[in-house]
């Protein structure tokens, strides 16, 4: 009698107190990203970003120890899957993160959403999940894919180009791309391009650029797809008659390292420089250099940015991470990132600022690039109204 | 649509169909004279640019580049042959699919290791970059030029190899008639030997010539395959004429198809729809062209052995 | 003994599920589901490869064209079982027929060249339409029957039906005179010629009942990850079939089963212990070419 006594009141006691006494004990995090292949230096730098704020961060997020389960989508959607896969089923992970092409994003999001994780987008924005399908598990750190673009048809559009030729890769991000630009440049286009993902031959595109004669050409392609158009528009003599507009994502240090004088003066939009005077920034872009040899791209810092959103969200709810809807509260609240505090929509995206960049070459050869303004302030993606969530 | 952008659209497919025939011609010769399944001679293509790259960033030379990528890989085309390759003359079809398929596999990984997973960014040498005039308002870039300078020369000493020497006798022999060849006392071993490297070599040139271009990176070697094959098989296996022709057609029409096409859906449908249907149309339209090829010649244009 | 290890695996495969306690194991069940799905479509082409003679390059076809038939028709809004389950098997009998009647008109390197850039030519196809995801793949989802809620056991149990249906399959036509001719046909092709079958016929009646079992893989495969990719209809894929057939044992009837086992279980393994694995697998596969006559089934025993 007393023995079955005592069963029932460790078992009541289980069960009121377990789940909390069976707490967290780490957070588990699972990366994936493209490592290899003609889109692996934006990977490689998110991945490189997000590491260093973990070192920063003493390897714990909201004061818990961290362990981060790295995959190679391999630019593939199907290996990707299977990566998502593993994390979930196998690896229980508690957070999923790192995907860099939008197209990736869309094939395993969805199952992600599914299995109640939460994805933390340090690159992809698909206008998919701003709009109506927008999900309470999706939190983007970086931003929506057509914001860098908005801003540059805003800057060309106010410096009075007409006849723009528009090109961009035939996937998600590559159509949200044009549709940004097109939403604040208001002048005629010479033409609309999608080129094949990966394509690296640009040849075709540039004659039919010469015939066009446009005033400007406005380019979105991440990766080797930029290094490649640059490299080959110089080469074909056209670079110098019609400038080029470019979104930060073709302007960066990995294209400037591979294409060299070839973009100096060119402008560009981002979300972030590397002049950006708060301590959180200035942290960074020093230890980066230190510990990788290289200037970080936006890249790295919304890598970097990742990790310190997930750490103060964490931290936030005490370390339960069984606490959904706080913990999206939590990170919608906002936090002190690379960019200064930036605040979320409902719909998951953040609301910030967009500056006007250009690729200078220093006295001393080195080439960056500089920031030249403001272009946006606190400026919104433009699904967020379909979106249901609140 | 002026004059100009297409004459500018038939020089891109000029030299894009040249750097095909380079790789085409050694293909070719090892199908129809060995009778042999090469999937990796892609692999080999690749190797070429990324060594053609690394000695460029070492050196500088282009020229340099060029002719290690050459020696280079005909060194390795030696090696893979008698290590590997030797072996799997007289075996079935179906081992020589699975052995280079597994070559592909093995090269991929070990250029992965050895220099990395990026892509190598080899530029175009400076005093080749930027176009001539052509015409007057005809802008060409310099760098294309060459190549396709290079492509019609190398195409020429191919010509003239199979056509007026001992050696390419022996080849012809040995693609129309391998065992009459041997009785007649052709070394096949070391006739054999010296294709293989041969066409590794010449893979190894498009690699190096292609570098700037396109990226060096993994996988370069699996996209070019499958234009390759259909350019053999619609020039007929075995045949360097047919090489020489099936890669031009090919390269015209996809060139063709990629300048021509979405423009053409642009006027006569949507945008989007233009930008959806016809980039990727363009691609299918090779293998259209194949199949109406064959069929009218179910081997080929110039088939080597009747 | 040594017979009966292919029947145990099947005993295995059944029992399985019930074995495994809740937790990560889910994971295996879907992993094994994957790997039945692999026995299906290797052992249609050790049909016609192993047991006729026909290196088809381009089997990732049928395959892949039931992938995407299946996650078109959901993404159109077809619900009905009935449609779902039939008509992408019908597809892949109408196309291996279609193509089958123009490819084995070829011999050799030829046919081999030719069933590969068919295959290409489906796979430009396929990806050209951006409403079908392109590049990316198309959502698919589970094909529920009415009687039966497919959750992942029931799918499980499922796949196994149609797997022991497929080795069913293939064993009444190897026992038949029209197997029997088949065989003869790939050891010598004119003999049996001259003994008055009609050889080009009976290949292609074994290129259409293989690209119908390759379709049911395809179709359960969509099922399976609810998902279809581009890849199915690569000739990656396709080569990485051959892989299987030539493994497990070409011409040998368990070759299928053993091939798409060990094959993905030695990937498994090399993909934990290495991010370098593809090499392991390459030089795997290039001893396999070498050494392999006859494939694994050597070992394990087992009928033609």
């Amino acid at each position: 009698m007393l023995a079955r006594l005592a069963w029932l009141v460790a078992l009541g006691g289980l069960a009121v107190f377990g789940p909390s006494a069976i707490a967290q004990r780490s957070v588990k995090i699972g990366f994936v990203s493209t490592l290899s292949g003609g889109g692996a230096a934006l990977g490689i730098d998110i991945r490189d970003g997000f590491n260093l704020a973990l070192r920063h961060l003493n390897n714990q997020i909201g004061g818990l120890p961290v362990e981060v389960i790295v995959a190679d989508d391999q630019q593939n959607p199907d290996v990707a899957r299977q990566a998502v896969e593993r994390f979930l089923r196998r690896d229980r992970v508690d957070f999923i993160t790192g995907i860099v092409f939008s197209n990736i994003l869309l094939a395993v999001g969805d199952t992600i959403f599914e299995s109640k994780v939460f994805y933390i987008s340090p690159n992809a924005g698909p206008s998919e999940y701003a709009g109506e399908q927008c999900n309470p598990f999706f939190i983007n750190a970086a931003w929506q894919n057509d914001n860098l673009h908005e801003a540059m048809g805003h800057y060309v559009q106010t410096r009075r180009f007409e006849n723009v030729f528009l090109l961009a890769p035939n996937y998600p991000a590559g159509r949200d791309a044009l549709t940004g630009f097109k939403r604040f440049y208001k002048g005629s286009i010479a033409a609309e391009v999608y080129f094949r993902l990966n394509q690296l031959d640009f040849a075709v595109e540039i004659a039919q650029i010469r015939a066009a004669r446009p005033k400007a050409v406005y380019l979105f392609a991440p990766g080797a797809m930029g290094i490649n158009f640059i490299k080959q528009y110089a080469d074909s003599g056209l670079r110098l008659q019609i400038p080029l507009f470019l979104p930060g994502f073709s302007a960066d240090q990995d294209t400037i390292r591979a294409v060299g004088s070839a973009l100096v003066g060119v402008f560009n939009s981002s979300h972030w420089a590397l002049e950006l005077a708060n301590p959180i920034n200035q942290r960074f872009v020093d230890d980066f250099q230190k510990v990788y040899g290289r200037i970080p791209t936006l890249y790295a810092a919304q890598g970097y940015d990742t990790a310190l959103l997930l750490d103060n969200a964490v931290r936030a709810v005490g370390g339960d991470l069984t606490k959904k809807e706080e913990l999206r509260r939590a990170m919608l609240a906002g936090f002190n990132s690379t960019r200064g505090f930036v605040r979320f929509s409902p719909n998951g995206f953040p609301i910030q600022n967009y500056y006007l960049r250009q690729v200078t070459q220093l006295p001393n050869g080195e080439i960056r690039n500089r920031l030249v303004g403001t272009i946006f302030t606190n400026h919104r993606d433009a699904y967020v109204q379909k979106c249901p969530l609140k | 649509m002026t004059a100009l952008l297409v004459f500018e659209q038939i020089l891109n497919s000029l030299q894009y169909g040249l750097m095909l025939f380079l790789l085409a011609a050694g293909l070719t010769l090892v199908l129809g004279i060995m009778d042999m399944i090469n999937l990796a001679h892609g692999s080999l293509y690749m190797l070429g640019a990324y060594i053609a790259a690394s000695v460029y960033m070492a050196t500088g030379d282009f020229v340099l580049a060029v002719a290690g990528a050459a020696l280079g890989m005909g060194v390795v085309g030696l090696l893979l042959e008698f290590a590997v390759v030797r072996h799997l003359y007289h075996r079935d079809h179906l081992t020589q699919v699975l052995a280079t398929f597994a070559l592909i596999l093995i090269f991929n990984e070990l250029v992965r290791i050895f220099w990395g997973p990026q892509p190598l960014l080899m530029s175009v040498p400076p005093a080749l970059s930027g176009p001539i005039e052509l015409l007057p308002g005809l802008y060409y870039p310099t760098y294309r030029l060459l190549i396709i300078g290079v492509g019609l020369v190398l195409a020429v000493g191919l010509f003239w190899l199979v056509n007026r020497t001992r050696m390419g006798m022996w080849v012809r022999a040995g693609a129309s008639n391998r065992e009459m060849a041997r009785a007649m006392g052709v070394d096949i071993r070391i006739l054999f030997r010296i294709l293989f490297a041969l066409g590794a070599a010449l893979a190894g040139i498009a690699g190096a010539f292609l570098g700037p271009i396109f990226a060096v990176q993994v996988g370069m070697g699996e996209n070019v395959l499958t234009t390759l094959i259909v350019a053999i098989v619609i020039g007929g296996i075995g045949s360097i004429k047919g090489a020489f022709v099936g890669a031009l057609m090919v390269g015209f029409v996809d060139t063709a198809g990629r300048a021509f096409l979405p423009l053409l859906f642009y006027h006569l449908a949507s945008p989007d729809v233009a930008s959806n249907l016809g980039p990727t149309l363009a691609s299918v339209l090779i293998y259209v062209l194949m199949a109406v090829v064959l069929f009218f010649r179910p081997q080929g244009l110039f088939p080597v052995r009747t | 003994m040594i017979r009966l290890l292919p029947w145990l695996f099947i005993a295995f495969l059944g029992v399985f599920p019930l074995l495994a306690p809740g937790g990560g194991e889910d994971f295996y069940v879907s992993v094994l589901t994957k790997v039945m799905i692999y026995s299906i479509a290797a052992t249609s082409l050790n049909l016609i490869l192993g047991y006729g003679g026909m290196v088809s390059f381009g089997h990732a076809a049928y395959f892949g064209s039931a992938s995407y038939a299946l996650a078109i028709l959901m993404r159109e809004g077809i619900v009905s079982p009935w449609l779902l389950w039939t008509v992408p098997l019908i597809l892949s009998v109408i196309l291996s027929f279609f193509v089958g009647a123009i490819v084995l008109r070829t011999k050799g390197l030829y046919f081999i060249m030719i069933t590969f850039a068919f295959a290409q030519m489906m796979y430009y196809v396929a990806i050209s339409f951006k409403q079908y995801g392109g590049e990316d793949g198309l959502k698919a989802g589970r094909a529920h029957l009415p009687f039966l809620y497919l959750d992942d056991m029931a799918f499980y149990y499922v796949t196994l039906a149609a797997l022991i249906l497929s080795l069913g399959v293939l064993r009444k036509l190897l026992r038949s005179r029209f197997g029997l001719v088949l065989q003869a046909s790939k050891e010598n092709e004119l003999r049996t010629i001259v003994l008055g079958y009609n050889v080009y016929s009976i290949r292609l009646i074994a290129f259409v009942i293989s690209g119908a079992l390759a379709g049911l893989a395809g179709m359960l495969m969509a099922q399976h990850t609810q998902f279809v990719t581009p890849y199915h209809l690569s000739w990656h894929f396709s080569g990485h079939l051959i892989m299987m057939v030539i493994l497990g044992g070409a011409g040998r009837f368990w070759g299928g089963v053993l091939g798409a086992t060990v094959l993905s279980g030695i990937e498994e393994l090399f993909q934990n212990l290495t991010i370098h694995w593809q090499l392991f697998v390459g030089v795997f596969m290039l001893a396999v070419a070498f050494f392999g006559q006859g494939g694994l089934i050597r070992f394990v025993g087992g009928r033609k």
